[in-house]
C-alpha cells in the first residue's frame, strides 16, 4: 500500500517539478511471447498507459521506454541487458517477470551503476544480506504473499490446513512463508510434479484426510487443473479451499465461475478504492478491454515510482533516484 | 489408507492410463510401421481439445463439439501427412525429428495467433459432471469414469481393427517386415495416411477427454508425448496391445506411486526426508520402471514379431 501512497504524493511532486530539457531511458524487459507472453503482454500495455498518463514525461523529464522480450530465458535476459546497457545507454532496467531471470541480470545492471527496478519478481536469494542499493522491487518477496495467508487464517481460528504446492523453489517459499505465520496443525504438506496437469490422485488423497482447509499455490496453467477438477471433484464439501497466485486475472478466463468462493490473499485487486487506482483500471479497462492483472498494476506502479523518485529528485543520477523509489 | 482409497487411486490410474494409450496407439505404429519419428503427436492432443472447446462454447452443446471435432482431427491428420510428413519418410532421423520439431512449434504458433495466449474455457457437460458412487460412500465423478468407458471402447475398436481386418493385416505385416509387405502388393502410401489420419484422430479425442478436466492451452499435449514414449518402450515398438498394456502400467504407476510413495518413506525415514525424496522419487518411478523393463526385454514387453 505504501506505493499508493508514493503514487499520491506525486501529484504534488509533479507540480512542483522544475522543466529539464535531459531525457530519462527506460529499458522495460518482460516476456512478450511463448506461454507467458500474456502477462507479459499486459505489463507492456500497463506502463505504455502509464506513459499515455504521464504526457510521455517522468519527473519532468522527457521518457523515452524501450521494450525487450526476453522470451523466458535467463541467456535471453542477461544479452538484452548487456544490450540496453551498452547500446541503449539506459538510466533504468525495469520489469522482470520471472526470479530466475532477475538473477541473471542482477549483477550486469547494479554492477554498471543502473537501477534495476522489478516490477514483479522477488527471490529471497537477492534481500537481506544481498541486498544492492541499486535494486528494488516493487512487487513482493516470495513469501511475503503466504504469510498474509497464514495470519488470515490463524486469525480465522483455524485449526487445521492440507498444505500443496509445485515441488520447486516457489514452491518450498511459498509454504515456508505460510507456515512461518500459521501455527495450526498442518495435516500434510503435498508437494507436486512443476507443470502437472492432472491432480485427481493427490484430491482423492485429500478426500481420504477430510482436512478442515486447503491451502495451494498453482500458479498459471496448474492452477486452472487443479481447481477445476478441484470443483468436478466436489471437493468444497469436504474441505475449504484458500490459494495465493492460483486464482488471478491470468487463470480466471478459463475457470469463470469455478473460481467462486476461493479465498485468495494478494497484494492488489482491481477494486482497491483509491484515486490513482481507479483511474487506472477504469483507463486500462476502456484501452484494452479487459481487467488489469496484478502484474499489469505493478507494471504502472513502477512508472509512477520512477516518475515520483525522478521528479523529487531533479536529477536522473542513480544515487539520488534510488534512495526515493520505495 | 483404506480399501476404498486404493481403489479410488486406481480408477484414477486407469482413467490416466486410457488416456495414454489413445496418444500412445497411434504413435506407436508411425514409430514402428512407418519408421517415422514424430514428435508433433502432442499438437494433435491439442488440436483436438481446441476444436471440441471451440465448438462446444460456440454451440453450447458438449457433443456436438466432440461429434464435429472427431472428424476435423481426422482431416487435419490427413492433410498434415499429404502436406508435409510424406516428404520426409525418406529423410534420416535426425532430420524427422528437426522437422517435427519445428511442427510443433509451428502448431502452438498457429493456435497462439488463432485463439490467443491464454487457456481455452472448457467445462464438463451438466449431463456429466455428477458423480457415481463406485461403491457405497465412494462418489467418483462420473465424466472420469466417462472417460474410462470412451478409452476402453476405442482400445477395443483399434484392437478389433488390427486383429481382425484386412488392412489390420496389413498393419501387421508392416510392423514385422515392411519391405516384404510392400513387395508383397500392400499399397504402403495409402496405408501409411490411414495410419497417420487414424492415430491424429485418437490423440485428438485424448485432447477433447482433456479439455475438460485441464487448462485447454497452447503446448497442452507436450507433456503427454514423453509419456506415450515411455510406454511405446515398454509395450514394444509397433505392437497396439503393448502399447495398451504398458498405458494401463504406466497410468497406474505413475498415479498410485505419487500418491503412496511419500507415506511408505515416512515408515522409513523421518517426516522431511521422506516429503522431500517422496516426490522427486515418485515423478522418476516410471522412467526407474523403463529401465527395468528394457534390461530384461529389450524390445519392450509385446514387440512385433520381425523385431524380436
Amino acid at each position: 500500500m505504501k506505493k499508493f501512497a508514493c503514487a499520491g504524493a506525486l501529484l504534488a511532486a509533479l507540480t512542483a517539478t522544475p522543466v529539464l530539457a535531459d531525457t530519462v531511458k527506460i529499458g522495460y524487459m518482460t516476456t512478450l511471447s511463448g506461454g507467458a507472453g500474456i502477462t507479459g503482454t499486459q505489463m507492456k500495455q500497463a506502463v505504455e498507459l502509464a506513459m499515455e498518463h504521464k504526457a510521455g514525461k517522468l519527473g519532468g523529464m522527457d521518457a523515452d521506454v524501450i521494450f525487450v522480450d526476453d522470451q523466458r530465458k535467463p541467456d535471453v535476459a542477461k544479452q538484452l541487458a548487456n544490450r540496453l546497457l551498452k547500446r541503449d545507454r539506459v538510466d533504468i532496467v525495469a520489469g522482470v517477470i520471472w526470479s530466475n531471470l532477475l538473477m541473471a541480470i542482477h549483477k550486469p545492471v547494479t554492477r554498471s551503476g543502473k537501477l534495476l527496478i522489478s516490477s514483479n519478481a522477488g527471490p529471497s536469494t537477492i534481500a537481506g544480506k544481498n541486498c544492492h542499493k541499486n535494486f528494488f522491487s516493487l512487487s513482493w518477496q516470495n513469501d511475503q504473499t503466504p504469510e498474509a495467508m497464514g495470519k488470515h487464517m490463524q486469525d480465522a481460528g483455524i485449526k487445521s490446513v492440507y498444505l500443496m504446492a509445485p515441488n520447486y523453489q516457489a514452491g518450498k517459499d511459498m509454504l515456508t512463508g505460510f507456515k512461518r505465520y500459521y501455527s495450526g496443525e498442518v495435516v500434510a504438506e503435498v508437494y507436486t510434479k512443476l507443470g502437472q496437469t492432472d491432480f485427481q490422485a493427490e484430491l482423492s488423497a485429500l478426500r481420504a484426510a477430510q482436512p478442515e482447509t486447503t491451502m495451494v499455490f498453482q500458479p498459471g496453467g496448474m492452477g486452472i487443473n487443479f481447481v477445476k477438477q478441484w470443483k468436478q471433484a466436489g471437493m468444497d464439501s469436504v474441505s475449504k479451499l484458500y490459494s495465493v497466485f492460483t486464482v488471478d486475472a491470468v487463470t480466471l478466463p478459463a475457470l469463470q465461475d469455478s473460481g467462486l468462493g476461493i479465498l485468495g490473499t494478494q497484494t492488489w485487486s482491481a477494486d482497491i478504492d483509491n484515486p490513482v487506482n481507479k483511474k487506472f483500471v477504469a483507463d486500462y479497462k476502456a484501452k484494452y478491454g479487459s481487467y488489469p492483472s496484478f502484474y499489469a498494476a505493478q507494471a504502472y506502479d513502477t512508472i509512477l515510482a520512477i516518475d515520483y523518485a525522478i521528479g523529487k529528485a531533479g536529477s536522473k543520477d542513480a544515487d539520488k533516484v534510488g534512495g526515493l523509489i520505495l | 489408507m483404506t480399501i476404498t482409497l486404493i481403489l479410488e487411486q486406481i480408477f484414477n490410474g486407469l482413467q490416466a492410463g486410457v488416456t495414454l494409450f489413445l496418444v500412445a496407439a497411434g504413435l506407436t505404429l508411425i514409430l514402428g510401421v512407418m519408421n517415422f519419428v514424430f514428435l508433433a503427436h502432442g499438437a494433435q492432443v491439442m488440436i483436438g481439445a481446441y476444436a471440441a472447446a471451440a465448438i462446444t462454447n460456440a454451440t453450447g452443446h458438449f457433443y456436438i463439439g466432440i461429434l464435429l471435432a472427431i472428424p476435423l482431427t481426422f482431416i487435419s491428420g490427413y492433410l498434415l501427412e499429404y502436406l508435409v510428413i510424406r516428404h520426409l519418410y525418406r529423410r534420416d532421423h535426425m532430420e524427422q525429428v528437426l522437422a517435427t520439431f519445428g511442427l510443433i512449434l509451428f502448431f502452438n504458433e498457429a493456435i497462439r495467433i488463432g485463439f490467443g495466449p491464454a487457456a481455452l474455457f472448457s467445462d464438463l457437460p451438466p449431463s456429466l459432471s455428477g458423480f457415481v458412487e463406485i461403491l457405497p460412500g465412494v462418489p467418483y465423478p462420473a465424466f472420469r469414469l466417462w472417460v474410462i468407458v470412451v478409452g476402453l471402447c476405442c482400445a477395443l475398436a483399434i484392437g478389433l481393427f488390427v486383429s481382425r481386418t484386412r488392412t489390420g493385416a496389413m498393419l501387421r505385416a508392416g510392423a514385422e517386415n515392411p519391405e516384404m509387405a510392400a513387395a508383397l502388393g500392400v499399397n504402403i502410401k495409402r496405408l501409411f495416411r490411414l495410419i497417420f489420419a487414424a492415430g491424429a484422430t485418437f490423440a485428438g479425442i485424448a485432447g477433447m477427454m482433456l479439455g475438460p478436466l485441464t487448462a485447454v492451452q497452447p503446448g497442452m499435449g507436450e507433456p503427454l508425448l514423453i509419456l506415450s514414449l515411455v510406454v511405446i518402450i515398454i509395450g514394444g515398438i509397433g505392437s497396439v496391445r503393448g502399447a495398451f498394456i504398458a498405458a494401463i502400467i504406466v497410468g497406474l504407476v505413475d498415479t498410485v506411486g505419487r500418491v503412496f510413495l511419500p507415506s511408505l518413506l515416512r515408515l522409513f525415514f523421518d517426516q522431511a526426508t521422506a516429503d522431500g525424496a517422496g516426490p522427486a522419487l515418485a515423478s522418476m518411478l516410471v522412467y526407474i520402471l523403463m529401465a527395468v523393463i528394457l534390461i530384461f526385454r529389450p524390445t519392450g514387453l509385446f514387440p512385433a514379431k520381425g523385431r524380436e
